[in-house]
């Protein structure tokens, strides 16, 4: 009498079976591609309709934008990332963000002798619109702030350093820690800051604020006023926004 | 402009003419009547305009009907054409005051408005305006809610596509052998389009997608007199700047470029993609040696003693960034020595090693 499942035979049987089983159910790499790429085709087009009847929209509201960006950045899709991508080329949201990209690197190129390569957003916002003239499309903040996420792939140390309640935007690949940006955001308030100031907020020792106020000062971010009644005081460039509108009617307005 | 009414243009036995004007545009609230240039005619008992080119063409208002007019400044481009000048706005106030018509009506009556069911009638100018204003702000939102309904549709259909690229890649990493280097370029080229970060290769390996090739060729031709002009080095910000200012549009990502420069080695280009300790990034030609570049550093800086970054890039002609690295570099190679102060970094020749 036979017994089933028991013997050699039954188990080199079940692998061939286990293995035919694995090849139907597995879909092939190459497989897949082909389907992406019809998937593509078909996305392509659905794209092209959408541009037709909202491209506007993307131009014109940058609440819009916000909004489509928060969307692609939840699918796991950056639209910034190419150029050649589909959303740049049809949506026309590329050119806008990598225009802006020149329009931040001119801005802080041309600032820098000044403030050393530190900038508030809000300073950085006015000038580019400044410099995109009357009829350009209106740029929000938060425009700004995704193109410099973007500038920072080709090094030269563009960041953002919160400090109150907006961003100082830097264009130098000075190097600055936790300290230094502590600092920072101390003299955000009235655009200085002295070391007496600092060990009272900051609790610390004075070698320790000295140290971050000379590497200020080294960078070019701060200016020593060694003239000013009671203890030297250390000026931010980058934070006052009268000195600099003052600065820039000396320019000739530009 | 409900209140016009098509006229003969002719003035009645009792009414006189008090004066008109030359070309004169008319306006519906803000957009421009189809009716262009023509006189406008102020009579004790009503406003005529007529056309110049068509003489037919003629519309009145009673002055009875007018209850509100203003002087609009003249829009941009159109300086030419003021809708209401001085004079006819002076004495359409004086014959409003006067109010001639009513001591001596015309002898066929003006047709009365239609619809004003409360007796309130429509001013033209400011109402209309803010109207169409209004009007514009609903079709505006109900475009922007639209769109948004559309783009959800849309990003369920791309998230699809991501999803489907995952499973792809990680039977890639699986199973290198079966994928041939040629789909792999697919693929490649498929997430570049829908902006999918590549989760496959991390360095693009010399294969990347076609698109960056032709890119880093293009670049090759294009930079190489620039960066002649600079001394041999450009930061990539400079690059990105010149290159997509000299495009206009379809524009360059910052990341097409640097993927693009990435390429240069192994397309055998005479420029090279650098990336400095500080983490700049510059392009550099390979005819610009290494050597040279420190050997004229210490020259400069023993010509001169020593040299700040910004002095240096005022001899050379290059940027503070560039003149700074070059001297960083010229130091981690011992020809230099740092003075480090609150004055600033300043390089001196190593005399350790010179006078060792």
């Amino acid at each position: 009498m036979h017994r089933r499942g028991v013997g050699a035979g039954a188990i080199a049987k079940k692998k061939l079976a286990e293995a035919k089983y694995k090849e139907r159910g597995t879909v092939l790499a190459e497989d897949q591609i082909v389907q992406m790429s019809k998937q593509l085709e078909t996305f392509k087009s659905n794209l092209e309709e959408f541009a037709s009847k909202h491209k506007q929209e993307i131009r014109k509201s940058s609440q819009f934008r916000v909004q489509f960006q928060e969307m692609c950045a939840t699918i796991g899709v950056d639209p910034l990332a190419s150029g050649k991508g589909f959303w740049s080329e049809m949506l026309g949201v590329g050119d806008f963000y990598y225009e802006l990209g020149v329009q931040i690197i001119e801005v802080c190129l041309a600032l820098k002798h000044r403030n050393g390569g530190l900038i508030t957003l809000d300073e950085l916002h006015h000038r580019v619109l400044k410099g995109r003239g009357k009829f350009a499309q209106d740029v929000s903040q938060d425009d700004l702030v995704r193109a410099i996420k973007k500038l920072k792939v080709m090094g030269n140390g563009f960041g953002m350093i919160p400090v109150g309640g907006s961003y100082l935007v830097q264009s130098v690949p000075a190097e600055l820690n936790m300290d230094h940006t502590v600092v920072l955001q101390l003299a955000e308030k009235k655009g200085y800051v002295s070391v007496s100031e600092i060990r009272e907020s900051l609790k610390w020792e004075r070698e320790r604020a000295c140290h971050v106020l000379d590497h200020l000062l080294k960078e070019g971010l701060a200016w020593l006023d060694s003239q000013a009644s009671g203890e030297p005081q250390y000026w931010l460039p980058a934070l006052f926004s009268e000195l600099t509108s003052l600065l820039s009617i000396s320019d000739g307005g530009k | 402009m409900d209140r016009f009414t098509w006229s003969n243009g002719l003035l009645e036995m009792n009414e006189t003419l008090v004066i008109q004007q030359r070309g004169v545009k008319l306006y519906d609230g803000e957009d421009k009547a189809k009716l262009d240039v023509g006189i406008a005619l102020l009579s004790t008992h009503q406003l005529i305009w007529r056309d110049l080119k068509n003489h037919e063409c003629c519309i009145a208002i009673p002055l009875s009907q007018i209850i509100y007019f203003e002087e609009q400044a003249a829009g941009i481009g159109k300086s030419q054409d003021p809708i209401l000048l001085n004079f006819l706005k002076e004495r359409l106030t004086e014959e409003l005051s006067q109010k001639r018509w009513e001591s001596t009506p015309m002898s066929q009556p003006i047709p009365t408005a239609t619809n004003s069911q409360t007796g309130r009638t429509r001013a033209v100018g400011i109402v209309g305006i803010e109207r169409k204003i209004e009007e514009r702000r609903k079709e505006t939102e109900k475009n922007i809610s639209e769109a948004f309904e559309d783009l959800s549709k849309l990003m369920v259909k791309a998230k699809e596509m991501v999803e489907l690229s995952r499973s792809i890649a990680n039977k890639i990493k699986d199973k290198q052998g079966d994928i041939t280097e040629d789909e792999t370029i697919r693929f490649k080229s498929y997430l570049l389009s829908m902006g999918i970060a590549n989760p496959v290769t991390r360095e693009t390996h010399g294969s990347g997608t076609h698109y960056h090739l032709q890119l880093a060729k293009q670049l090759g031709d294009i930079l190489l007199a620039p960066l002649e002009e600079r001394g041999g080095m450009m930061a990539l910000t400079e690059v990105y700047c010149l290159v997509n200012r000299a495009r206009g549009m379809e524009l360059l990502s910052p990341e097409d470029l640097v993927n693009a420069c990435k390429m240069f080695e192994s397309l055998k280009q005479p420029l090279r993609l650098r990336i400095f300790d500080s983490g700049v990034m510059v392009v550099q030609l390979q005819s610009h040696s290494e050597e040279e570049m420190i050997s004229s550093a210490l020259d400069n800086v023993t010509d001169k003693g020593s040299l700040t970054a910004e002095e240096f890039a005022k001899l050379l002609g290059l940027s503070v960034l560039l003149s700074k690295e070059r001297l960083l570099l010229a130091e981690k190679m011992g020809h230099l020595c740092r003075d480090d102060s609150v004055e600033g970094l300043r390089f001196y020749p190593n005399l350790f090693n010179s006078q060792a």
